[in-house]
């Protein structure tokens, strides 16, 4: 009995210190993160406040330099590839969920989205060099790498479509058939508006590594020294709406990020930690929204 | 009697106390052996704030067969967990009274008796097969190892033997490392019986065993309980009155979490005492 | 699957009469003509068949671009040649050390990150109380929404200095701070797949092993792991191709110079990092120096091609077991 007593004594030690073990490591994110960012905190608080950070271009001069353009890059691109990755990625994800036979074409394509969902970003980068700059002569130019951005989350939004649409019950499908609705009045007046939170979530986060990708633009050419902007897609004359903004050549935050920790002098650096927490204040605002976003939602619709 | 009351929250250690005398049971004269191995008493059992079990007293003689029948919900199935303290693997159940094993003399829901202590004395079959995703050997083996067994030669013997008293061994001795998911709905049931056996606890709980079993595993199954019974005390929950009456000695109604009627099992069916016991028996309800 | 199978008669929209039933119409989508949900369909399928010519893209340009490049360079010279070096006069090209750099910053990341994330996993998944998962699994989960340009300033300006500390004659730039910092981020990819798989273990499983008087931990390791073992493969799989996969981290913090060294203490270059190297420098298009980068792609296409294949099935299988 006293063996058993021991035994059973030492187990429950073991199940402690597992306990113990398990927190720590969960922590070791936390404390990365706040290592992290209290460290590019600590570096580049300098300039993080001043205006003129945010309102001049990229110089060789230190003390000039901000990170304008960037950001506006950043954002257009950002626009450019949200809309021509939603609509695809969602007619995709609602054709392989509501209307792909089970055959083994199907089964190749899901492969296949799977495939591209874990292939290394720079392939992207590579890809679009190929096809568009030396195959379609394309610039490189907003558009392009709207387009390169726009594959490489392409998948993310397939999937994050998939599993929205999966969620909806069969009993709401088939109560819409049985009032007599066509396939694409289900989808469209029903299981697209009930998805759209689950979608809407899944966009953000890909957004957000969208955001903050740098190795297939520069693949692509996106030049680290920008100072320009591209220019403004309103005008006075009509049409009053331009698109050159589109056709003119771009950097990104992370891209600048990147140039200025590829210089030696101190200041760079300093800058280079600045337009880290501008660039990690974006992403992590992002994935913060669609957290939220995804418990109000877990909250409201209970199937 | 004072309820002593405990949560699931607490993991306490108790060193046995002197062996109690045998006790004859007093209340149910119909049922024979001087020696009862479970005496609960008093017993109340809350999900949280619902009440499952209300005030349950039973005796469960050693080396018995005690069916507990009843319609869904009735808390049989409750109790059963009560004996070994499954309960405790979820937050928020709470047990009042006490379960008194004997001759060890511990109440199985006292709240400085470890539940793990526990569970190596009283064993459980599911209603489901669920052997562990390993060969034959390894999940008869696996409750050896849990009582801290280390001889190879030792466990293999034990393996064998625990296999044997399943009624299993002949089928699957030439495939021991074979993976346990490579049987049948029926051997994986008397695989688990044998998983259960092994450790030797004095008292084996049934749920529902053979609930999803084809008829000749359920008649295999229920000859098992009823050779088992020599060596250990069994506790058997079903849902099918004909069972019960095959393979008890005492059978137990339940109803909305209350004992209605315990006898030895030919009396029970042939002369019921409650109302209620003879309406279920008679299928006029659950 | 949820969608309703096609009625296999000449209507092809469910819920709407057949030709000569003597019905009258439905009062939804009356008049619609057929051939709308056609085009519908088709565009839907086109949008589908989008991911096909991405992928059939990418392994057409990597083919077609660095047949350039291995038209001036052997094959075996490519994939046994231990130096690389394409500025060289004559130039060399032997992929050994870029795959060392790809192999040390992966095998350091891997080290970090699976035995991390499993642990998390099975602590999330078997031990922690419901407010512990509510609130430290979201911080975990930003690790991977970090930007790695962010990550690499970390790696060089932080993690290079502390680690040298530890080891004297490192050197700013080396694979092991690199490998460190990717290490870090892919926990959170490795836990939460391990986890979801852990969690859909049935509990019948777990009981019949505390049934038996089992601690936590034996229930843990014993059943539960072993029982989400496709999962957590697949898992892993993840986890290892986001690490072959990543540029920025090795592109800032682990050099800029191949190497033909296993010793994460050295600089090296992976293959991504190359890549980028080159995208960015001067070299004409159609050399031999510039073309290299679709080789090397090619090769780094070919191996997450394998990786992600192994991972989807394993995925697949788990998935049907529960």
């Amino acid at each position: 009995m006293k063996a058993i007593a021991e035994l059973i004594a030492r187990r429950k030690r073991q199940d402690r210190w597992f306990a113990l073990l398990g927190l720590a490591c969960t922590l070791i994110g936390l404390v990365t993160l706040v290592v992290l960012l209290a460290g590019l905190i600590r570096d580049g608080h300098h300039r993080l406040f001043d205006p003129t950070f945010y309102s001049s271009f990229p110089s060789a001069r230190a003390v000039r330099a901000g990170i304008l353009s960037p950001l506006v890059g950043s954002l257009l691109l950002a626009f450019v590839t949200i809309l021509m990755a939603v609509p695809l990625g969602v007619a995709a994800g609602v054709y392989l969920e509501e209307y792909a036979p089970r055959n083994a074409w199907t089964t190749l394509i899901e492969i296949n989205i799977a495939n591209l969902a874990g292939v290394p970003s720079i392939i992207f980068g590579l890809l679009a060099l190929g096809a568009l700059i030396y195959g379609l002569h394309m610039e490189r130019s907003l558009l392009v790498g709207g387009i390169t951005l726009a594959l490489l989350i392409l998948p993310i939004v397939i999937v994050t479509t998939r599993e929205a649409l999966r969620a909806i019950p069969q009993g709401i499908r088939e109560a819409a058939y049985a009032l007599g609705a066509t396939k694409w009045q289900v989808v469209w007046h029903h299981l697209i508006p009930y998805s759209l939170g689950g979608i809407a979530t899944g966009t953000i986060i890909a957004m957000s590594r969208a955001l903050g990708e740098s190795a297939p633009l520069m693949t692509i050419g996106a030049l680290t020294f920008i100072t320009f902007l591209p220019p403004a897609p309103l005008q006075k004359q009509p049409p009053f709406v331009n698109f050159q903004w589109l056709n003119s050549e771009f950097t990104a935050m992370p891209i600048q990020m990147f140039n200025w920790i590829s210089r030696p002098q101190a200041q760079f650096s300093e800058l280079a930690a600045t337009a880290g927490v501008v660039l990690i204040l974006m992403t992590l605002s992002l994935n913060a929204v669609a957290i939220v976003l995804r418990y109000r939602l877990r909250k409201r619709i209970k199937w | 009697m004072a309820a002593t009351r405990t949560t699931t929250e607490t993991n306490g250690q108790e060193s046995p106390s002197p062996a109690a005398l045998p006790k004859t049971t007093s209340s149910d004269p119909a049922v024979a052996p001087a020696v009862c191995k479970l005496e609960v008493k008093n017993l109340s059992f809350f999900y949280g704030a619902k009440q499952a079990l209300k005030d349950i007293n039973l005796s469960i003689p050693q080396n018995t067969v005690t069916a507990l029948i009843g319609p869904s919900g009735c808390g049989k199935t409750t109790l059963l967990r009560c004996l070994n303290r499954m309960h405790d693997l979820y937050p928020g159940n709470q047990y009042f009274g006490e379960i008194r094993m004997n001759p060890e003399g511990i109440n199985i829901v006292g709240r400085d008796v470890d539940p793990m202590e526990m569970r190596l004395r009283v064993g459980m079959v599911f209603q489901k097969p669920n052997p562990f995703p390993k060969s034959i050997f390894e999940n008869v083996a696996f409750g050896l190892r849990l009582t801290g067994m280390q001889s190879a030669t030792e466990i293999a013997d034990r393996v064998e033997v625990s296999l044997r008293s399943a009624a299993l061994w002949e089928e699957v001795k030439d495939r021991l490392k074979e993976s346990a998911y490579a049987l049948s709905g029926g051997q994986q049931q008397r695989l688990c019986i044998a998983r259960a056996l092994a450790p030797e606890p004095g008292v084996l709980l049934f749920d529902e065993p053979t609930s999803a079993l084809d008829p000749a595993s359920t008649a295999r199954i229920e000859d098992l309980v009823y050779e088992l019974k020599d060596r250990l005390t069994i506790v058997i929950v079903t849902h099918n009155m004909q069972q019960a009456a095959r393979v008890s000695d005492q059978t137990c109604f339940f109803f909305h979490g209350e004992l209605i009627e315990a006898n030895a099992t030919s009396e029970m069916f042939e002369h019921p005492r409650q109302e209620l016991t003879s309406r279920y028996l008679t299928g006029q309800f659950g | 699957m949820t969608s309703v199978p096609a009625a296999e008669s000449t209507q092809s929209v469910p819920g709407t009469p057949m030709p000569g039933a003597g019905q009258s119409l439905p009062l939804f989508g009356s008049g619609r003509p057929r051939w709308g949900e056609r085009a519908i369909e088709w565009l839907l399928f086109l949008a589908a068949f989008v991911s096909v010519v991405v992928t059939i893209g990418i392994v057409a340009i990597l083919l077609w671009e660095s047949s350039t490049f291995f038209r001036g360079v052997p094959l075996l010279e490519f994939f046994t040649g231990r130096v690389w070096a394409p500025t060289f006069e004559p130039p060399r090209f032997g992929i050994l050390p870029l795959l060392c750099g790809t192999l040390v910053t992966t095998g350091v990341a891997l080290l970090v990150a699976l035995p991390i994330g499993s642990i998390v996993a099975v602590y999330m998944s078997e031990y922690a109380p419901f407010a512990v998962r509510e609130f430290l699994k979201p911080t975990l989960e930003l690790l991977s929404a970090i930007p790695t340009v962010v990550y690499g300033y970390f790696a060089l300006v932080f993690v290079g200095p502390m680690l040298q500390r530890v080891f004297a004659d490192m050197p700013g730039a080396n694979m092991l701070s690199a490998g460190v910092v990717m290490g870090l981020m892919i926990i959170p990819y490795v836990s939460s797949l391990s986890e979801d798989a852990m969690r859909s273990v049935p509990m019948l499983l777990r009981e019949g092993a505390y049934a038996l008087g089992a601690n936590r931990m034996i229930t843990a390791f014993k059943v539960v792991y072993p029982a989400a073992l496709s999962g957590i493969g697949s898992a892993y799989i993840l986890g290892i191709s986001r690490a072959i996969g990543e540029t920025m981290i090795v592109a800032i913090a682990a050099g800029g110079q191949p190497n033909f060294t296993l010793d994460p203490r050295q600089p090296g270059l992976t293959i991504t990092a190359y890549i980028v190297q080159v995208s960015m420098g001067d070299l004409p298009r159609g050399s031999v120096g510039y073309q290299s980068i679709f080789a090397a792609g090619l090769l780094l296409f070919v191996c997450t091609l394998g990786f992600n294949i192994v991972g989807y099935f394993l995925r697949k299988r788990f998935r049907e077991s529960y």
